[in-house]
């Protein structure tokens, strides 16, 4: 067995239009900030990574979330993920010139999933990440949403996950639709399940609550990064106390920027 | 000025902004002559080692990026960059590299965590540990073990994280994505460097 590689803890905004929003189970939404201010506290705090999902691009078929891209990248200095409305290697090349290092992809790629390839040809597997809307099912395990949960594919996520890695995908962004924003904790067994079939990092998404959650998600489930939406924005936990819970229970972490916090 | 090689190979764009955070006056280079203008060079890079030299011989930059550093310019590889600074490349084949820290860059070892080694790693060096951001497959081993100024791990493996051989440095991970422990050894490696800075800024 390998020694575990230091995990990742990802700021996850949901962005809708100038705002960042969080709704539960992907709907209901409302604002909780804006990107460019968010982002910024949150790599202070010691975000790893942050992630910026439009909410409404795929419902629209447009894109606006590049400029909040921009502007984040002129002084958040980690990487940075652009997930929603992500259709074409043009949308790729966009991102990746304003300032994204990678993107995330959903129902473009299970609309086509050579999409994948192309640009793991062109730009690299490390900048390609399958982004995964699961949602239990009966028969299936769990099935695979598109269009922010909103439309269903009738696709088993874990074979779904096994052929998109093999074209190309370099992560899994896993949110559990059932989880997100419940704050009721990850769906742990989902994550277990995608881990084992792929050998790629995945990203656990969808559920957090407490910083206990994120312990017992890489715990549990080997986890290799957890994005983090909800409990941020809301206060509940920053991410200085998470990387505290984290290197409390003997995992390897980058620790946060701030000194230590009563959490 | 310190010069930014743009050769189509790496997101220059927060590149830019890391320098700009840093105060460091600094322009982009695609030209021979610019190379030749150069007070100093930062050579990026992202992508295979044999195709970014290939890039690098058709637009006749190679011999006034080897004239920079020989002549005791301050000159930056980062990434891609740094293990274009060996004499040889294993990636794809074997490639002549700009021979600057002579050395060779192979593969990871297999069976020590996954590849491409993707995510923040501790570096250390000088007494000091900084938490950096890494993605590479391939691994910078020079010739004198006295040029490696930093390492960090690969599972159980050590590798070079930070080469330096006079005027000439290499950082294998991204400092411009690195939080402020990366603009920390940017600033670091253009200092020793010296130059520019204190001239626009001071």
């Amino acid at each position: 067995m390998a020694i575990r590689a230091p995990v990742r803890v990802v700021a996850r905004l949901d962005v809708k239009g100038p705002n960042v929003i969080k709704g539960v189970r992907l709907e209901g939404l409302r604002v909780v900030g804006q990107p460019a201010t968010l982002s910024r506290r949150y790599a202070e705090q010691g975000a790893d990574e942050i992630l910026f999902m439009d909410a409404v691009a795929s419902l629209y078929e447009r894109n606006s979330i590049l400029p909040h891209i921009s502007e984040a990248a002129r002084d958040v200095f980690v990487p940075l993920t652009v997930g929603g409305g992500i259709r074409t290697i043009t949308d790729v090349s966009e991102a990746l010139r304003a300032g994204a290092d990678k993107v995330a992809i959903n129902t473009a790629a299970v609309r086509s999933p050579t999409l994948l390839q192309a640009v793991a040809e062109r730009y690299g597997s490390q900048c390609v990440v399958l982004s995964v809307e699961a949602k239990r099912h009966q028969t299936l395990g769990w099935e695979v949403y598109t269009d922010g949960g909103r439309e269903h594919t009738g696709r088993p996520v874990l074979t779904w996950v096994e052929e998109a890695v093999e074209l190309g995908a370099g992560e899994v962004l896993l949110t559990s639709v059932d989880r997100d924003g419940t704050r009721q904790g990850f769906d742990v067994e989902l994550v277990r399940a995608v881990q084992r079939v792929v050998p790629v990092p995945v990203i656990a998404s969808g559920g957090a609550g407490r910083a206990d959650h994120v312990v017992q998600v890489i715990q549990e489930a080997d986890a290799e990064a957890v994005a983090i939406g909800a409990i941020l924005h809301g206060n509940t936990a920053s991410i200085t106390c998470i990387k505290q819970a984290i290197q409390a229970a003997g995992i390897p972490c980058r620790p946060s920027a701030e000194s230590v916090v009563a959490c | 000025m310190l010069t930014v090689v743009d050769y189509d190979r790496g997101n220059l764009f927060s590149m830019a902004q890391a320098l700009r955070s840093l105060d460091v006056p600094h322009r982009f280079g695609r030209t021979p002559a610019d190379i030749e203008q150069a007070s100093a060079i930062l050579l990026p890079g992202v992508g295979a080692f044999g195709d970014a030299m290939h890039t690098l011989r058709d637009r006749g930059l190679v011999a006034p990026l080897c004239a920079a550093a020989m002549d005791g310019r301050p000159f930056v590889g980062i990434c891609l960059g740094m293990q274009l600074l060996a004499s040889v490349g294993t990636e794809f084949g074997e490639h002549a590299g700009l021979d600057l820290i002579p050395g060779s860059v192979d593969r990871l070892p297999a069976g020590h965590g996954r590849i491409p080694n993707v995510g923040w790693r501790a570096v250390t060096g000088a007494g000091a540990t900084r938490w950096v951001y890494f993605v590479h497959s391939y691994v910078f081993t020079p010739r004198d073990p006295e040029v490696v100024t930093a390492t960090a791990t690969f599972g159980d493996v050590t590798f070079p994280a930070i080469v330096r051989r006079g005027n000439v440095t290499g950082l294998q991970f991204h400092p411009e994505k690195s939080g402020r422990d990366g603009l920390g050894l940017l600033a670091q490696a253009l200092d020793v460097a010296s130059f520019d800075r204190m001239h626009h800024v001071s």
